[in-house]
């Protein structure tokens, strides 16, 4: 911490006193309204949620290396639908879902925006908490009621939702086509309402806060790009989360109030249904309306998380920051014209596939930019190559790798034969999925100081990200030739096609790997769980970096700052700047916290 | 084998472990020691980082050395051959971008590691570097999207001219059905309202529609080479897709509408069985199969090449076999066929 910022918060620390109020266990960790303590309760919620959605990866790639093998870990765990541990087609197809669902939804965009949301929209800016703390309670609280529903409906007598994360109607409408398609799917409609919900109160209040709340001298152009990409992303999700609510009311009116939004024309299981005028299209329209955007929800903030643990370990400004922040911008606003690009071959008309195949194929423009500003923040910097610095790394090298194939699939005429297939699943995992876990590791090394004091081990980090990134790797670059080869996704087993079964050393492989990878994670969990208790003490300022969190006090108490609200001269990025003569702004210390008035001879550049 | 995989991963599982309790203890002996990435942490990471560069290459290099076989074989369909040749440009524009960007990445990232009193460039904009690629991008992906949409709008041209023979898929939960418009190659109306099983008219046929008489329901999809063929697709259920590989086809089959695709086959199931790269990969297949049939374990039958309907939307728990088998032939070979199916009328008097 530099002597010159504690020098202007120590001023007024003498004036105002504490802000401590009188807690009781219950308010202080339970129904709390201060933002970092949900933002533990988001991370919390969310890593449990994580554990859940990659053991069920890892229980269906076992069963895609080894088709019909019995293993008696699925007998423990799945019970009566792995009879004699040989897992069913159905709880397959459950297990595919479950993990879609709760991985997009419950630990990417709640684990990880709501997370670091919550602790840094506040922090950053200079506010003493969110515009409404309450709601920013409420928001959390109906988050985890909608996360235990639907961990409930994995233990419903006709199993869980199994049509997919998509949840595509007819299948996810009638329980005749699908026994998952019974309790369990109305389950997880009513989960996914109440996450809307949840989602909404949280977007809406970020959206205010930064809006209303930053501190003085706090401009638009000074925000930090967390910051930037936090905002940006609540406005999306504000736009496209009440489409996706609208689509479920619409698919729980059909499925027990027998309207038709999504269905016509059914014979199934030797009758005819009364459904009559649907469209199953309607329902792909309205869900990827959010879903597209979701994909941006989930890496918007993984993205700039990156931004500022990049530019911080890197001691060097942000590369061609306002182009950053054109690129937020702009991908957000493609990001609600494109949902097409999943409806190439739904049937819609041709002509409209043409429209999202030039909007899609746009978006790839700010992301190139972005890739590209990140590779040249890393030109001649000091990379200090902290876990977080490295999960920031990797999540570049997997943007490109997963965003380049997109190329492919955003194209219609080529989506026409990989649509659906394994080159997709491998594309967004890597674009998405692991991009978005990297970024979200990359928040916890970094920012755990922050929320727990303490420090996290930073060689069991270095373990975690080496294994991991190695095996993602393994897992998705092979998975795009069993794409190419052809094999759709989804398919419990490839045995009833000759044609795929020389695939089967490949999907041995991407087991091994997948394996491999969580056991991996099992590093994470433990480095997590025993640094919040024997971590060794953090200082206030552990990465020296310029944004205004560092400047509060390691201790934790409702208000953040004691005394009076820092306030900002300066963007978040003068790291290594130097006057004219070649030294650094403050002798000695190679960044300028944005606190920090601007010194003699120093000129502030136009960013 | 997958005992052998089985053993690697407990012995990868076992070293890693050892590793990492191996690296804890290390970090407990200097207690004094932050948490913060020293001197040390960056040289090894760095080089780290540019082993990873390495990795990513290698692992590029052997996924085409081992796995560049198992890609799809040449498009057997007229449109097909423009799918694969935009196909390959894509990829070769691709590689180039992922090879220097990678490149770039992992090399900056070992070359400029942290090193203590070391000095960091403030460089934090710089419009011509920015402008440069954000303009590339532009011209090579307006390539791209004009190339493809021009490909788009040709293939998704489904018109009547050259007289194309009029096949419909049907898709159910879990088997493809098609139907021929038969001599006057119009189908019938059809409705799922009209299914009458005990009938057997499963496709709920209009029986009173004239052109439905001579419609020909079929279990195995004839396709005569050089004809253009214009499918309609329907689903009495849930959605289903029928994706057909080696003619670069699908489209979605949707209850409640009809929707099409088109395409013209160019090589016959024949022709297909000979190429080189057809004879290589079923003779691998069979190799497989050879072990297994050895083993007693199922899925061991020889295999001969076929083209294949298969289903690509989640439609329920066999959704995974849901497969119809397509055969193409030469036209005296397709005719002879088709004469020797029965018609839909003919099935209907039968059943009275």
């Amino acid at each position: 911490m530099s002597v010159t910022a504690h020098a202007a918060v120590d001023e007024h620390a003498h004036d105002h006193g504490h802000h401590h109020h009188k807690e009781t266990f219950v308010t202080k960790y339970i129904f709390s309204q201060d933002h970092k303590m949900i933002s533990k309760q988001y991370l919390i919620t969310g890593l449990i949620m994580g554990f859940i959605g990659i053991a069920m990866s890892l229980l269906f790639r076992l069963q895609l290396a080894w088709p019909g093998e019995s293993f008696p870990i699925f007998e423990t765990l799945l019970g009566k639908w792995a009879p004699g541990g040989v897992m069913d087609a159905d709880v397959y197809l459950a297990l595919v879902t479950i993990h879609g669902t709760i991985m997009v939804f419950f630990v990417l965009t709640a684990g990880l925006s709501g997370t670091f949301s919550n602790l840094l929209i506040p922090l950053q800016i200079g506010a003493r908490d969110m515009a409404s703390g309450f709601l920013n309670m409420v928001s959390y609280w109906l988050f985890f009621i909608s996360s235990v529903i639907m961990v409930v409906s994995l233990f419903v007598e006709a199993g869980p939702a199994a049509a997919g994360w998509t949840i595509y109607p007819p299948l996810s409408a009638l329980p005749m086509a699908q026994p998952g398609s019974g309790m369990g799917m109305t389950l997880w409609l009513v989960s996914m309402a109440i996450f809307i919900a949840s989602s909404l109160l949280g977007s809406l209040n970020y959206i205010v806060t930064v809006i209303n709340l930053r501190t003085k001298g706090m401009s638009m152009t000074r925000l930090p790009l967390t910051i930037w990409a936090f905002f940006v992303t609540a406005i999306i999700g504000v736009i496209s989360f009440p489409v996706l609510l609208s689509a479920a009311l619409l698919l729980i009116m059909d499925r027990s109030f027998g309207t038709s939004f999504f269905l016509s024309d059914i014979f199934i299981q030797g009758e005819v249904l009364h459904y009559q005028g649907g469209s199953p299209v309607l329902f792909e329209h309205l869900f990827w309306f959010l879903g597209h955007p979701e994909v941006y929800i989930v890496l918007l903030p993984a993205l700039g998380i990156t931004s500022e643990v990049m530019s911080t370990n890197a001691r060097k400004p942000i590369f061609g920051y306002r182009a950053m922040v054109a690129s937020i911008l702009a991908i957000a606003f493609l990001s609600t014209i494109v949902w097409g690009h999943h409806m190439f071959v739904s049937g819609m008309n041709p002509f409209l596939g043409s429209v999202f195949t030039f909007t899609t194929l746009l978006i790839a423009i700010p992301s190139a930019v972005k890739a590209f500003n990140y590779i040249t923040t890393l030109w001649k910097g000091n990379l200090q190559l902290n876990p977080a610095m490295l999960f920031s790394i990797g999540l570049v090298s997997t943007f490109i790798t997963g965003g380049l194939t997109g190329i492919i699939l955003g194209d219609s005429t080529l989506d026409i034969n990989v649509h659906d297939t394994y080159f997709v699943v491998a594309h967004f995992h890597l674009v998405m999925g692991i991009s978005a876990l990297y970024g979200l590791f990359a928040g916890v090394y970094h920012w755990f100081p922050k929320m727990f004091k303490r420090m996290m081990n930073k060689n069991l980090g270095y373990v975690h990200f080496w294994i991991t990134a190695v095996c993602a790797y393994g897992v998705f670059f092979p998975m795009h030739f069993v794409g190419m080869a052809g094999v759709p996704r989804r398919y419990y087993e490839n045995t009833a096609f000759p044609m795929f079964d020389e695939l089967a050393d490949v999907n041995v492989l991407v087991t091994v790997f997948a394996l491999v990878a969580g056991v991996a994670q099992l590093v994470f969990v433990y480095n997590f769980i025993h640094s919040i208790f024997y971590g060794k003490p953090t200082v206030q300022n552990p990465w020296k970096s310029n944004t205004l969190e560092w400047t509060a006090p390691v201790e934790h108490f409702h208000g953040n700052w004691e005394g009076e609200i820092p306030e900002v001269h300066r963007w978040a990025y003068d790291y290594s700047k130097t006057k004219e003569n070649g030294e650094y702004i403050i002798a000695g210390q190679d960044f300028v916290p944005q606190n920090i008035p601007l010194q003699e001879d120093e000129e502030e550049l136009n960013h | 084998m997958s005992t052998v995989l089985t053993i690697a991963v407990l012995v990868l599982v076992a070293i890693a472990i050892w590793q990492m309790t191996k690296i804890f203890e290390l970090s407990q002996v200097k207690a004094e020691m932050t948490q913060v990435a020293n001197d040390k942490d960056n040289k090894y990471n760095g080089y780290l980082l540019f082993a990873f560069l390495v990795f990513i290459y290698l692992i590029t290099i052997f996924s085409f050395w081992k796995y560049s076989k198992f890609i799809l074989p040449e498009a057997a369909s007229e449109h097909g051959r423009e799918y694969d040749s935009l196909l390959l440009w894509s990829f070769v524009i691709i590689f180039i971008v992922q090879t220097i960007t990678q490149a770039l990445l992992h090399y900056f990232g070992y070359k400029y590691r942290g090193e203590k009193g070391k000095k960091a460039l403030f460089f934090a904009d710089n419009d011509r570097l920015e402008f440069i690629w954000t303009i590339i991008p532009v011209i090579v992906l307006a390539g791209l999207i004009l190339w493809g949409l021009y490909t788009w709008t040709n293939i998704m041209d489904i018109n009547e001219d050259d007289d194309p023979l009029i096949v419909e898929l049907y898709a159910q939960q879990f088997n493809w059905t098609a139907r021929y418009g038969g001599s006057d190659n119009v189908l019938g109306d059809a409705n799922v309202r009209m299914i009458d099983i005990d009938r057997a008219n499963i496709l709920g046929l209009d029986e009173s529609d004239p052109n439905a008489s001579d419609d020909i329901i079929v279990k195995e999809l004839h396709l005569p080479v050089g004809r253009k063929v214009n499918f309609k697709m329907r689903s009495q259920d849930v959605l289903h897709s029928a994706y057909m590989p080696h003619f670069r086809a699908q489209m979605n089959c949707v209850p409640g509408m009809i929707t099409e695709f088109s395409f013209t086959p160019s090589i016959t199931t024949a022709e297909m069985r000979l190429k080189p790269e057809i004879v290589d990969k079923v003779n691998r297949t069979n190799a497989i199969r050879a072990e297994r049939a050895a083993n007693g374990e199922p899925n061991s039958d020889p295999w001969e090449f076929d083209y294949v309907l298969l289903c690509n939307k989640i439609c329920g728990k066999s959704h995974y076999n849901m497969q119809l088998k397509i055969i193409v032939e030469t036209e005296e070979e397709y005719n002879e066929w088709i004469a020797s199916q029965q018609t839909f009328g003919d099935l209907m008097a039968s059943m009275n």
